[in-house]
């Protein structure tokens, strides 16, 4: 086991240098991560508007359910995507389990929740604002989804950068159905975890402040998107 | 219950409503109103806070269904593209000026080939050329309420609904908003104005509906109404005195 410090130099120089499998294991994150916060954002911008602005029976119950799964846990998510996807499962024929694609699946069900949630929200205070104008010029069900989610961009903007982040920190639904496997599976979380139990401190440390460094790039986003979409409301 | 028969518009109204009443809280706040628009011109409707003035306007435009009676449209009159809604304060979407037209002109189904003249023809009529790509909602309050004007008259409505637009508006942006009012019932539009503004009825209404607690308390062309209303709700309004 290295010192504290000697681990943090080594993890400065991983940085410094653009480290070949450093480089590797961000890359593969950043791929898996964004398309399947791209894929949940498709998925839980018209569910979470569905869910506003629909009235249907049932639509009570599936708003405390997408609210209720915004805390899924990750294991939970990674076992469910690995009983479908393993041999034995419906899914078991398309070969994806400890692929990247298997742990895209993943992510994008841990986060479509969290993306229809928060668009719900923002597209129902949109919709109490904008509801008797619309109805007044005609406007149905689709078409005041329409203008809801483009005049509320801005703020889903937040949602999809919450829903980002949360894929990028995960650990334990890649971990489960993409294997950790070096050069095919292996992300930042499922890295530092390796890392630390082996010891290895300066990779799970580079590691660790890549992440640090993308989450507080992806918060301070959220907060220019928040602060944008205020402007938005009076301008 | 007071009910009396518009005495102006015969069957040729651009709306009529009949025997129209409604509950809220517990309350009649529309009791048996019977009321019919000229298809032409300009008819206030006037009268005390309360009196359902606003309430009679979005029924007219499908937005309220009453518990009792009608509103029954004029003849090839039906939806959203005939019968046009201005609210007091304009909810205008959080694009420009322009997008906000363009939008209108989309949901309205005016064809795509047609929008583009039909976007020029309106930012000429508002006179909104100038502000056309400013974000439609830092504009200031006169300007905002011209757009909601324009945007309502983006299909060529045959009948334009406006709730009290020029409330709280400076004297500037009321003129130009009258002047707007006025030019649309030139091009033939029957217009119903919701004011509590007697000089602005004066300037600008061929007919007056006094109503008071939800029903037609009288009906007469502007001219002699606003000199001397017959009916004593009006004459009370019109002297100042609290209508209880």
């Amino acid at each position: 086991m290295q010192g504290f410090g000697d681990a943090f130099a080594a993890a400065f120089g991983l940085i410094a240098r653009l480290d070949a499998d450093l480089v590797e294991i961000v890359g593969l994150s950043l791929q898996v991560s964004l398309t399947a916060t791209l894929l949940a954002c498709a998925i839980g911008f018209p569910l979470g508007a569905v869910l506003a602005v629909g009235r249907f029976p049932g639509r009570g119950a599936l708003t405390v359910l997408v609210n209720a799964l915004m805390g899924l846990p990750p294991v939970v998510v990674g076992l469910v995507v690995y009983l479908m996807l393993s041999r034995a499962g419906p899914l078991g024929a398309l070969g994806l389990l400890y692929t990247p694609a298997a742990m895209i699946a993943a992510q994008t069900l841990l986060v479509v929740p969290i993306v229809a949630a928060l668009t719900r929200q923002i597209v129902a205070d949109l919709d109490a604002e904008y509801h008797e104008t619309l109805r007044s010029m005609g406007a149905g069900a689709g078409a005041r989804m329409r203008t809801l989610l483009w005049d509320g961009r801005l703020a889903l903007t937040t949602a999809g950068l919450a829903g980002m982040g949360r894929a990028l920190a995960e650990v334990g639904a890649v971990m489960i159905v993409g294997g950790n496997i070096d050069h095919v599976t292996r992300v930042m979380t499922t890295a530092i975890a390796l890392e630390t139990s082996r010891g290895e401190l300066a990779l799970a440390l580079g590691l660790g402040m890549v992440l640090m460094v993308l989450s507080l790039a992806l918060n301070a986003l959220a907060m220019g998107a928040r602060m944008g979409a205020a402007r938005m409301a009076h301008a | 219950m007071l009910r009396l028969v518009a005495s102006g518009p015969g069957p040729d109204a651009a709306m009529r409503l009949e025997g129209v009443a409604l509950r809220r809280g517990g309350r009649r706040v529309l009791d048996g109103l019977d009321l019919a628009v000229p298809s032409g011109g300009i008819t206030a409707i006037m009268g005390p806070n309360g009196a359902g003035k606003s309430l009679a306007l979005r029924v007219m435009a499908g937005l309220v269904r009453p518990d009792e009676g009608a509103a029954i449209p004029g003849e090839g009159l039906s939806g959203p593209r005939d019968i046009a809604l201005v609210f007091q304060k304009p909810v205008l979407l959080r694009r420009s000026v322009r997008a906000n037209l363009r939008h209108a002109l989309a949901l309205y189904g005016v064809p795509r080939r047609a929008r583009r003249d039909r976007l020029g023809e309106l930012l000429d009529f508002g006179r909104l050329a100038a502000i056309a790509d400013s974000p439609a909602r830092a504009l200031s309050g006169g300007e905002q309420q011209r757009v909601a004007m324009v945007r309502a008259l983006a299909a060529r409505p045959r009948l334009l609904l406006l709730d009290e637009p020029t409330a709280s508006l400076d004297p500037q942006a009321t003129a130009a908003i009258e002047a707007l009012i006025a030019d649309t019932a030139a091009a033939g539009t029957a217009v119903v104005l919701v004011t509590h503004d007697r000089g602005q009825a004066g300037r600008l209404a061929d007919h007056v509906c006094f109503l008071h607690k939800g029903a037609l308390a009288e009906s007469a062309p502007a001219g002699p109404f606003l000199l001397a209303p017959k009916s004593p709700e009006a004459q009370a309004y019109f002297a100042g005195r609290l209508l209880l």
